[in-house]
């Protein structure tokens, strides 16, 4: 064996948990931690799911992990969030067979709504993190984990961030070590976490992160590369590569575990150069416990805490210029958009027309935030424009809501949007929610979810069909409607708003960008009919474009048929016709 | 020495293949390879760029402004958002098409005119219209294999490599006529 290939960070660490033997593996889909699980899902030795949210999956990763198996949850850095609650008290349990949170961070917001610093929260929830810099430490790095999770009886997060998560770098293939089970002993004292044994579990956590710090100081992977000692560098993760760009001859002190920290090292380190600079992208969680040592660095007020970091920012502090040879020339800016075909955009025209507000959610549908569509008022997180039309509704009344629905995905409604429902149905609301019910998880590409009756290794399951779920929490009226039916999604929309009753419209037509779908249609403009109104345009489809004498033109590669600037063009200029 | 490629364009256009064929094909040759991606939410019909960069040893998976050896530009208005990145003898390789932005079509901006004729005052600009190719071949989907195929002569690696990569990365189903559009880039324009 001991083949070398390139592949994406994320594809190094399925690679890594499949030699470290992993039996278990259970995850939501999240930007950028997605393509550990569909890579994960290839190995036929290790069970891999996608849960409905990552509360959840770490649960089962916990209760894999208490058996005796070695287990790994994976999820995105808000994910973490939601599975924040069983996070805290897996480490006063500490692990049966070993077990890894791969967290990913996603600094510059590549896919996200915040900016949010995953190793606060591990140091909150005194739980040991790693680091990776490349494919190949992404690899190694998960065996590690495994190894200390066991040795010191703890879960282990290993941390990414969407470079590292996105990049791919050369990694050697190893084969798989299968770890003998560990032999499950009833124990209350460690595993049933009520305030008699949780008391004790609390010193056990102090202990073990004591201990942990002392031996980080001897940990290979925390590792000094001593050069030049006129400036030295504290750093981890992909910014350790931004410094090796820009100063191969400084000192470096490259962490490989940033919690706990290894304080001797530090310590030893900083003596030896003149100018320490701490390097981390988001929080100065490395600076500031650098600084209560006693230890005078510069960080912060070097280097910014958004966004992603780069060799041009080190470049322009250490010598007051970048690379660059060329000016930038000013461009419009090109957003992400809704897709030709896509079922959210007829939706959201509808509102539109209507002048109806929505209180959104996450997914690929916050699009319909921006110009032209321009309906989403509101997005925080999973689950949450449900139960904020609800806090609306009770602040200021339901008359305040009748121009206002709730719009929330299939796969987001199963995350957390149905707790939401269930409060809705509990607390009297007469709102309107509408599931945007493409059947995937779109954002992140395309993956399944209990409503889509298959699982992430493609197997045929039981397929929840959401109309039910709604019925059976008590919702009084639910509708479901064809995406594309704009008339009857209009009168539907129009009629619950204005009623008193809480509606749920269902409405449903695949994923323009799912597999397996067939376009046999295209639209087109007769141009001796174009009256160069703009009503199509005002769908914001990329397929069609105003031309220089004021008619629309649809790009035949990229219209998928779907009609709907055909249903919006008063004239019968636009019509469908055979691919 | 390291060599820094950048593919840019619109999402959906498929630049992450034209990457990991380029990655690939420097892998082969013994080198060290980095890529960088996108993926999610910008994906979706955005201004999308990938970085491809090797050689002896190489750190950051990124080209940064100032930095670029060749990049390929599937869209012209992408080609001048990215055209600051290039190194002083940098060369741009300009895939003839245009995509508006929503801020185009809803009239907030405009479309910039004769975006090949600026950028050719300042850099080495070559373009190809890999559509019209594409389609002469019967199948539009093989416009990235045209574009690298005439991007290739640029980038430097022997032919046979080239094919070898292309021949192993692309579908199975769709070897032949990828290897016929790379060839109809490499040679026939």
């Amino acid at each position: 064996m001991n083949e070398t290939v390139i592949m994406l960070g994320n594809e190094a660490i399925a690679r890594g948990a499949y030699e470290a033997g992993v039996k278990v593996s259970s995850a939501y889909p999240g930007t950028p931690s997605t393509e550990i699980s569909e890579n994960l899902a290839k190995y036929d030795a290790v069970y891999t799911e996608w849960a409905p949210n990552e509360k959840v999956a770490l649960e089962v990763a916990i209760g894999a992990s208490i058996a005796g198996a070695r287990s790994l949850a994976c999820m995105k850095h808000v994910g973490l969030n939601v599975a924040s609650d069983p996070l805290y008290t897996f480490a006063y349990t500490g692990v049966g067979g070993g077990s890894v949170i791969v967290v990913a961070d996603d600094p510059g917001l590549a896919s996200s709504q915040n900016e949010q610093d995953t190793r606060m929260i591990a140091r909150s929830a005194h739980i040991p993190v790693l680091e990776p810099s490349d494919s190949k430490e992404a690899k190694e790095f998960v065996k590690l984990a495994y190894e200390i999770s066991e040795k010191y009886d703890t879960p282990v997060i290993l941390r990414t961030t969407t470079k590292l998560a996105h990049s791919q770098s050369a990694v050697t293939l190893c084969d798989r070590v299968e770890v003998a089970d560990k032999v499950y002993e009833r124990n209350v004292s460690k595993y049933v976490m009520m305030p008699a044994s949780a008391i004790g579990r609390h010193l056990v956590v102090e202990d073990r992160e004591n201990r942990l710090s002392e031996d980080a100081s001897a940990l290979a992977i925390n590792r000094v590369e001593m050069a030049d000692t006129k400036i030295g560098f504290i750093t981890s993760g992909i910014a350790y590569q931004y410094v090796k760009e820009v100063c191969p001859d400084a000192s470096v002190l490259k962490l490989g575990m940033v919690n706990p920290l290894p304080k001797k090292l530090i310590e030893e380190f900083a003596k030896k150069v003149d100018t320490l600079y701490i390097f981390e992208e988001l929080e100065p969680v490395i600076e500031e416990q650098v600084r209560a040592l006693g230890i005078s660095v510069k960080g912060k007020e070097c280097f910014t805490k958004q966004g992603e970091y780069s060799a041009n920012l080190l470049r322009r502090v250490l010598y007051g210029k970048d690379g660059a040879t060329f000016e930038r020339i000013d461009t419009p800016n090109r957003p992400p958009i809704l897709c030709p075909g896509c079922p959210h955009r007829s939706v959201f025209s509808v509102l539109n027309k209507l002048k109806i507000h929505a209180s959104g959610d996450i997914g690929c549908y916050t699009l319909g935030a921006v110009a032209p569509l321009g309906v989403i008022d509101t997005t925080v997180c999973m689950g949450a424009g449900i139960s904020m039309l609800h806090g609306m509704e009770k602040a200021m009344g339901k008359d305040y809501i009748k121009n206002w629905v709730a719009v929330i995905g299939d796969s987001t409604f199963l995350h957390t949007g149905v707790n939401s429902l269930i409060n809705l149905v509990y607390n009297k609301s007469t709102g309107t929610v509408i599931i945007l019910d493409n059947r995937t998880t779109g954002m992140t590409g395309h993956q399944e979810h209990a409503a889509t009756g298959k699982t992430l290794k493609g197997e045929d399951t039981y397929a929840i069909d959401l109309s039910v779920l709604c019925r059976s929490v008590g919702v009084p009226n639910v509708l479901v409607v064809d995406a594309f039916d704009v008339a009857t999604l209009e009168k539907t929309v129009k009629e619950s708003v204005s009623s008193d009753t809480l509606t749920v419209i269902i409405a449903k037509a695949p994923c323009a960008l799912l597999k397996g779908q067939k376009f046999p249609n295209v639209c087109v403009c007769d141009t001796e009919k174009c009256k160069k109104c703009g009503m199509c345009l005002k769908i914001g489809c990329p397929a069609l474009t105003k031309q220089a004498d004021g008619t629309v033109k649809i790009d035949e590669t990229m219209c998928n048929g779907c009609g709907l600037c055909m249903s919006y063009c008063k004239f019968g200029a636009i019509s469908k016709v055979g691919r | 020495m390291i060599k820094n490629i950048m593919i840019v364009g619109v999402g959906g256009q498929g630049t992450l293949l034209t990457s990991r064929i380029i990655g690939k094909t420097a892998l082969a040759a013994g080198l060290e390879v980095k890529i960088s991606e996108v993926h999610g939410m910008a994906q979706r019909g955005g201004s999308v760029v990938t970085f491809v960069r090797y050689g002896e040893r190489v750190y950051e998976p990124v080209v940064e402004e100032g930095e670029a050896d060749v990049i390929i530009a599937f869209e012209r208005l992408e080609a001048q958002r990215y055209a600051h990145f290039l190194k002083k003898d940098g060369v741009l390789i300009v895939n003839d098409c245009r995509i508006d932005p929503m801020t185009v079509v809803i009239g907030a901006k405009q479309y910039p005119e004769g975006i090949i004729e600026t950028l050719k005052k300042k850099h080495s600009v070559y373009v190809i219209d890999g559509m019209q190719i594409a389609k002469d071949l019967g199948n539009s989907k093989v416009l990235n294999s045209v574009v690298l195929g005439y991007a290739a002569k640029h980038i430097g690696f022997d032919k046979e490599s080239w094919l070898e990569t292309v021949k192993a990365t692309v579908p199975p189903k769709t070897v032949d006529l990828n290897l016929k559009a790379f060839l109809e880039g490499y040679e026939g324009v």
